[in-house]
């Protein structure tokens, strides 16, 4: 279990270079298995205590289950929750049946856009890891975003010996991602060792299916798996080479590449 | 997949169109490494779009690179071989794409370099070599792709490594293993080629197996540079991570450049079954020490006997990414591990054409993809070390603007006259016996830091006479202050002392007024007696205590180095004492 240590303290350096240099910082929280690890490191990397606030991005089409975990995790470990919604666009009628772009875009997106520019955040860290799918492997750790969210990679600026992007224009943020070499298995293994309490959706509870990935309820499909522990989790993710976004719409033809460049997660 | 028991990043580079792409993607294919239907998928989107397929493809994560054909930025993927699992980072082997290529170097623990055997050694191979031997990453395997094109010539591969291994060795770069290959055939890569029985070493896939974890620093001296300190709730935590060394419970650290010391009272985590005892190097940890000495971020705590350099000045390797040039005497900032201080190009030494090992003519600036030996002086002196002695603590990079645009490594600490009295400091702060009233009880009760404000300026200009005026404002104001004119020791401390011995007197001054400050005084002193270089004396010995230097003269004109407030002969004493006094509060001397 060397390699979760080794990630586990680089993974608490980035946090508290984030937390030393920015001075109005934020975590988003999607509720999933990997920014739930990204929230325990903040406790590791913090001694128990969360001090930055935690983003939840509610499309208002989650499944049921998240937000009551939510809820249940932001009371016992006393988090500064701040749920974050794009109203206008519900209001006016936005929902899945309008195709993945347009609703993710609406929904996430904008509801993301929406709470930086209310909170005025200037960095935002993000659980993203770079064996997700192609466009996150080419992150930086720190990753700046300019005045319209945009991502220039292209032009990224260099990042060497854990030094990072840490000084910014402003009006621009700074993407932190402390989780990038995470892979995973190592979210699951890190989550046995440490015993950290994940949303049960991840196990089958009986139906021969269970969640791989987390997302809105319409766009995210279970797999066929009777896994109901962790450790069958690890087992069945180390047999298996179908990747682990199979099950979210958003993947398919570059439809991530576009959505990131504009700003998503 | 198997369980792997450990992490090893490395980095693909090369020239472009060398390879790497389909390289690494006959890599994955030849170890199953590949997600079900990936291959098919992409031979399929080639097939559509009329294109060959080529293992590079499998890669392309933008379109833009698929579209140019090269890699634009660094990109990870991974794969898992016998209970290692690895992280391949992908350099861009353009050389407008070099500082991707540098971050994504400076991460891995080993690297992949190829050559194209048709058309042998060319510019990024070389740069990419020096590159990597500055970046630190020792485990090289080279390879030489394409030997399909040429035939599979023994002679011709003979030759690339002969040459290529000469030019490695003008700056101590050995790679370990060189193997001729075709991605394309799969030659050499995971599997033994057939086309080429003359070739007796390792497979591609084998050379990375062979290479090794860099050993934890554990056996170096202790270097823990603090991050951050922390005061969550009762326990006032010292968060950092030891990048080299051994942190144990009861140590005694000194911390750098200030000279304070304390012990390690606790070790603190989160989520562990007993509080650890030692933590080795590499690890992010946090502390607390068994009395509240003020230290911050940028400071290197160690162990008496091997604390770190402290300096202003070293001479350096250093390489520039940044469009506009690094020019002498212009303002940046350096970083090393978690300090940051302004810093100028005081001299540049030589210039070296990465690609070429040749000497540049013009040395009057660092032009972006250049390599220079250059002196750094910075405007405070900070801890660091050599890098031969150690990496992490010997290493930095140069931020311009809002972006880091340089880096490079610590070959040797320059000593200025002031070493003699930064040694003195030093060893006496190591050594100082504390009393029961700490610092921090006198600064809480005096209600303001100690502090020293020094007096410079041509006889009969009005230093002491607002320096009585700056002394009976703070005195009536409730400060604790004193005012020492030189003077006063000359016939006491200095009484053995010549005229000749200004220097002892200089030092015994600087004594003096560094007792003072630990009694929680304010100190004001003017003199005649003292030059600017005994000024920078008095620094060094009160060092890390605030200084304010304030200089007058008859009329306007330049002022000395580090003058932080200007005033003439004819000012208004309670205009200037009112600055004086503003310029404490700024620096917080004063709250």
């Amino acid at each position: 279990m060397k390699h979760l240590q080794e990630l586990e303290d680089k993974s608490v350096y980035i946090l508290r270079e984030a937390y030393k240099n920015f001075d109005n910082l934020c975590m988003l929280w999607s509720i999933g298995k990997d920014s739930t690890v990204l929230l325990w490191l903040m406790r590791k990397a913090f001694f128990g205590h969360a001090p930055i606030p935690l983003v939840h991005i509610d499309t208002s089409y989650k499944i049921k289950e998240m937000i009551e975990y939510r809820d249940q995790l932001a009371k016992n470990w006393g988090l500064k929750l701040v749920v974050g919604q794009n109203r206008e666009a519900l209001a006016s009628g936005m929902n899945p049946a309008h195709g993945r772009m347009g609703c993710c875009t609406a929904l996430k997106t904008q509801g993301l856009q929406l709470v930086l520019d209310e909170k005025k955040y200037n960095g935002v860290i993000v659980g993203v890891r770079s064996d997700e799918e192609g466009t996150r492997a080419k992150e930086r750790y720190f990753s700046p975003r300019d005045k319209n969210n945009d991502w220039d990679f292209r032009d990224q600026p260099p990042e060497l010996w854990d030094q990072f992007k840490t000084r910014f224009e402003a009006g621009t943020h700074v993407r932190i991602h402390p989780l990038l070499d995470w892979t995973e298995i190592n979210v699951w293994e890190y989550i046995q060792k440490e015993d950290i309490p994940v949303i049960p959706l991840y196990f089958d509870h009986g139906t021969g299916t269970r969640y791989r990935s987390l997302g809105c309820d319409p766009c995210t499909g279970s797999i066929q798996s009777t896994a109901t522990t962790v450790a069958e989790i690890i087992e069945e993710l180390r047999n298996t080479k179908v990747a682990e976004r199979s099950g979210r719409a958003q993947d398919a033809d570059r439809g991530m590449e576009k959505l990131r460049k504009d700003g998503y997660m | 997949m198997k369980e792997s028991t450990e992490n090893f990043q490395i980095v693909f580079v090369g020239h472009v169109d060398h390879g790497k792409s389909t390289l690494l993607g006959r890599l994955y294919a030849d170890t199953d490494s590949l997600p079900v239907g990936h291959l098919d998928k992409v031979r399929e989107i080639c097939a559509r779009q009329g294109k060959v397929f080529e293992y590079a493809f499998l890669f392309d994560a933008f379109l833009e690179e698929q579209e140019q054909g090269i890699t634009i930025d660094t990109a990870r993927t991974f794969f898992s071989w016998k209970q290692r699992h690895y992280i391949i980072i992908d350099a861009p082997g353009h050389k407008e794409f070099l500082k991707n290529m540098i971050s994504g170097a400076a991460r891995a623990e080993a690297a992949v370099l190829i050559i194209d055997a048709g058309e042998g050694i060319q510019e990024q191979s070389r740069r990419h070599g020096y590159l990597l031997s500055l970046l630190g990453v020792r485990q090289v395997v080279i390879v030489v792709n394409k030997m399909d094109l040429v035939g599979y010539r023994e002679q011709l591969f003979s030759t690339i490594e002969r040459e290529y291994r000469a030019f490695l060795a003008e700056f101590n770069l050995t790679p370990q293993y060189f193997i001729p290959a075709s991605a394309r055939n799969g030659d050499n890569v995971a599997q033994k080629s057939e086309s080429m029985p003359w070739y007796k070493g390792p497979t591609l896939l084998e050379s990375l197996g062979r290479f090794t974890k860099q050993p934890a620093r554990t056996d170096l001296p202790l270097r823990l540079p603090v991050q951050d300190v922390y005061k969550f709730d009762a326990r006032r935590i010292i968060a950092g991570r030891v990048e080299a060394g051994e942190l144990r419970v009861g140590d005694t650290l000194v911390f750098s450049p200030s000279n304070k010391t304390a012990v390690v009272k606790s070790i603190e985590a989160f989520n562990v079954p007993n509080p650890p005892q030692s933590i080795p190097a590499g690890r992010s940890t946090g502390f607390t020490l068994d009395e509240q000495i003020f230290v911050e971020r940028g400071e290197i705590a160690s162990h008496k006997l091997s604390a770190p350099e402290v300096s202003d000045r070293i001479r350096a390797n250093i390489f520039w990414m940044g469009k506009s040039p690094l020019k002498p005497r212009q303002r940046y900032h350096m970083r090393v591990v978690t300090t940051e201080v302004e810093m100028e190009v005081e001299a540049i030494l030589g210039i070296i054409d990465a690609s070429t090992l040749d000497q540049a003519e013009s040395m009057n600036q660092v032009e972006e993809n250049d390599v220079a030996e250059v002196i750094i002086r910075t405007k405070k002196p900070i801890a660091f070390d050599r890098y031969a002695d150690i990496d992490t603590t010997g290493r930095f990079v140069i931020v311009e603007g809002f972006d880091i645009q340089g880096g490079g490594i610590v070959m040797e600490v320059l000593k200025d006259e002031q070493e003699p009295f930064r040694q003195e400091a030093r060893r006496r702060d190591f050594e100082w016996r504390r009393g029961e009233v700490h610092l921090d009880e006198r600064v809480q009760r005096n209600g303001h830091y100690p502090g020293i404000v020094l007096f410079t300026g041509e006889k009969g200009s009005g230093k002491a006479r607002l320096a009585r005026h700056l002394e009976r404002r703070l005195f009536n104001s409730g400060r604790q202050v004193y005012l020492l004119d030189g003077k006063n020791l000359q016939y006491g401390l200095g009484t053995d002392l010549s005229d000749a011995d200004k220097e002892e007197m200089v030092r015994r001054f600087g004594e003096v007024a560094q007792i003072l400050l630990r009694s929680g005084q304010l100190v004001i002193s003017t003199t005649n007696t003292f030059a600017l270089a005994d000024h920078q004396i008095i620094r060094t010995l009160v060092h890390p205590h605030a200084v304010i230097t304030v200089h007058m003269s008859f009329a306007l004109g330049s002022v000395p180095k580090n003058t932080d407030l200007n005033f003439l002969e004819s000012d208004d004493l309670q205009q200037a004492a009112k600055q004086v006094i503003e310029l404490m509060e700024e620096n917080n001397v004063l709250c």
